[in-house]
């Protein structure tokens, strides 16, 4: 189908961004990569009555180092950061290159940006996930001024989050580096939403697993932490890692949706699975 | 109506401008406006690949581009492989290797490839087979669309300048 009409505007500068917004309000929409929007619009889901195009605002386009954290700019397209392994740049955060590979296809990522996936906020969204993960700090810009949300508040529901309709997201800071990580999926075709997708990193010190983190996607509304099953493996010593032990306590934990029957059973099972996947993968990355 | 935005594109090396509502897709005003109907439109909704075309050397879904966005950008579509008659190594592979059938997705596939191969010139066939899924292909099996890129990689490859 075709889109409703709309009026177009082009921002150079996050304040020439925000003026826009403030004169059109709440129906008009910022336009990043357009790769959910624009879908959305051709069903005509989406009516915005004007976009904001932010694409052309050079300075959000970075990706840089600042000590432990990884500072990313709110308009880096996916197929940057998949291409970006530099060590220097990305060391402790080696699985966001690996799991941009999972989002869409290449003609996807070579548009779609890390900021509009974390606005458009699906629950398995691979940014999503690796936010909830590194523990990503989202800075917004907006009348409010500068405000950083951390993303344990940062989503709020199915595509909805902290951030309002006049306030434009500038920057992702993750600043939990993690050494060792994997990240499993199960999608019907590939390259698709996944169903359920779960990532884990950890740290090695003295043999031992710390700085767990395990998150799961696709599965609620919004991408969570398995905290029971972080706790299990925090400690273990390499040699006796509870594999099986975390990816059940994973599953036990999740409250699933459902939007055809037996679907949250089915989705329960795929938590366990990949749980228990993404946790030999990750120890497989420390024998490599 | 919203009011139409003048916009500038150079498709396959020649400059355009033209007036386009803002709610036309890259893809419409490459085959409405300029009459460049080689790009297909599928789905309209990014899965089926039909619309691939380069901009700024880059595979995009012209469906999920809007005109406007891509004022000032360069373009490349099926229409600027062949030239002067003559089809291209990569087009004269897809021909060869039964790449395709009824042909509805072969420019899509043509220019994902075309994009893949400069940035990728010696990849292997799984790669390839990646690469490819994402673009739909009713037809063919995508046997015949894998070998044909694999086999335009080797001679590419063998044929580089040193
Ligand atoms: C066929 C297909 C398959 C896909 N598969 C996947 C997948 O497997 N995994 C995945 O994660 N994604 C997938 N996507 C979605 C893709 O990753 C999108 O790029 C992403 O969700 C949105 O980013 P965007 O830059 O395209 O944002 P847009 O579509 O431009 O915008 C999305 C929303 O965010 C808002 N917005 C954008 N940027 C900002 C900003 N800086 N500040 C404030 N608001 C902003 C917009 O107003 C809009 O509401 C797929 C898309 C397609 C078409
Ligand atoms: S028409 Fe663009 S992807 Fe199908
Ligand atoms: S040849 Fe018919 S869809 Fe590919």
């Amino acid at each position: 189908m075709k889109p409703a009409s709309f009026e177009y505007h082009r921002a150079t500068t996050v304040s020439e961004a925000l003026t826009f917004v403030n004169e059109l309000g709440e129906d008009a929409k910022f336009i990043a990569g357009g790769q959910s929007l624009v879908p959305m619009m051709n069903f005509r889901l989406a009516r915005p009555t004007a976009l904001i195009d932010i694409m052309h605002i050079p300075k959000l386009n970075s990706i840089y180092r600042d000590g432990d954290s990884l500072i990313v700019g709110a308009l880096t397209r996916h197929r940057t950061l998949e291409l970006t392994t530099d060590a220097s740049v990305v060391e402790g955060f080696a699985l966001l290159s690996s799991a941009a590979r999972w989002i869409g296809h290449t003609p996807i990522r070579t548009r779609g940006t890390i900021g509009g996936s974390l606005v458009h906020a699906d629950a398995s969204a691979e940014w999503c996930m690796m936010a909830r993960l590194f523990d990503a700090q989202m800075t917004l810009e907006g009348p409010r001024g500068r405000r950083t949300v951390s993303s344990g508040d940062w989503f709020q529901g199915m595509f909805s989050t902290a951030a309002d309709f006049n306030e434009l997201l500038v920057e992702i800071q993750f600043i939990s580096p993690r050494r060792y990580g994997a990240l499993a999926e199960f999608a019907r075709r590939h390259g698709d939403f996944a169903l359920a997708a779960v990532a884990v990193a950890f740290d090695v010190v003295d043999d031992r697993l710390c700085n767990v983190g395990i998150v799961i996607g696709g599965v609620e509304g919004i991408p969570v932490r398995a905290s029971e099953a972080e706790t299990l493996l925090e400690g273990a010593s390499l040699g006796a890692v509870d594999v099986e032990g975390a990816a059940r306590s994973a599953a036990a934990g999740v409250e699933p949706m459902e939007s055809e029957p037996g679907e949250a059973a089915y989705r329960r099972h795929l938590v366990d699975t990949l749980t228990r996947r993404a946790i030999h993968d990750a120890l497989a990355t420390r024998v490599q | 109506m919203s009011e139409s935005c003048e916009i500038t594109l150079t498709v396959n090396g020649v400059r355009h401008q033209v007036s386009v509502e803002p709610r036309r897709t890259l893809a419409d005003v490459l085959r409405i406006d300029l009459g460049l109907t080689g790009t297909h439109v599928g789905c309209e909704h990014g899965i089926c690949g039909a619309c691939t075309v380069l901009m700024d050397d880059q595979p995009v879904r012209a469906c999920l581009v809007f005109g406007v966005q891509a004022d000032g950008s360069s373009i490349r579509t099926v229409e600027g492989l062949a030239a002067n008659g003559e089809l291209t190594d990569l087009q004269q592979a897809f021909s060869r290797h039964h790449a395709l059938q009824c042909g509805f997705c072969t420019p899509g596939f043509l220019m994902l490839a075309e994009g893949y191969l400069a940035e990728t010139p010696a990849p292997d066939r799984v790669a390839v087979r990646e690469m490819v899924s994402a673009n739909l292909c009713r037809c063919t099996g995508y046997q015949g669309i894998v070998d044909a890129i694999v086999d335009v990689a080797e001679q590419r490859f063998h044929e580089r300048p040193i």
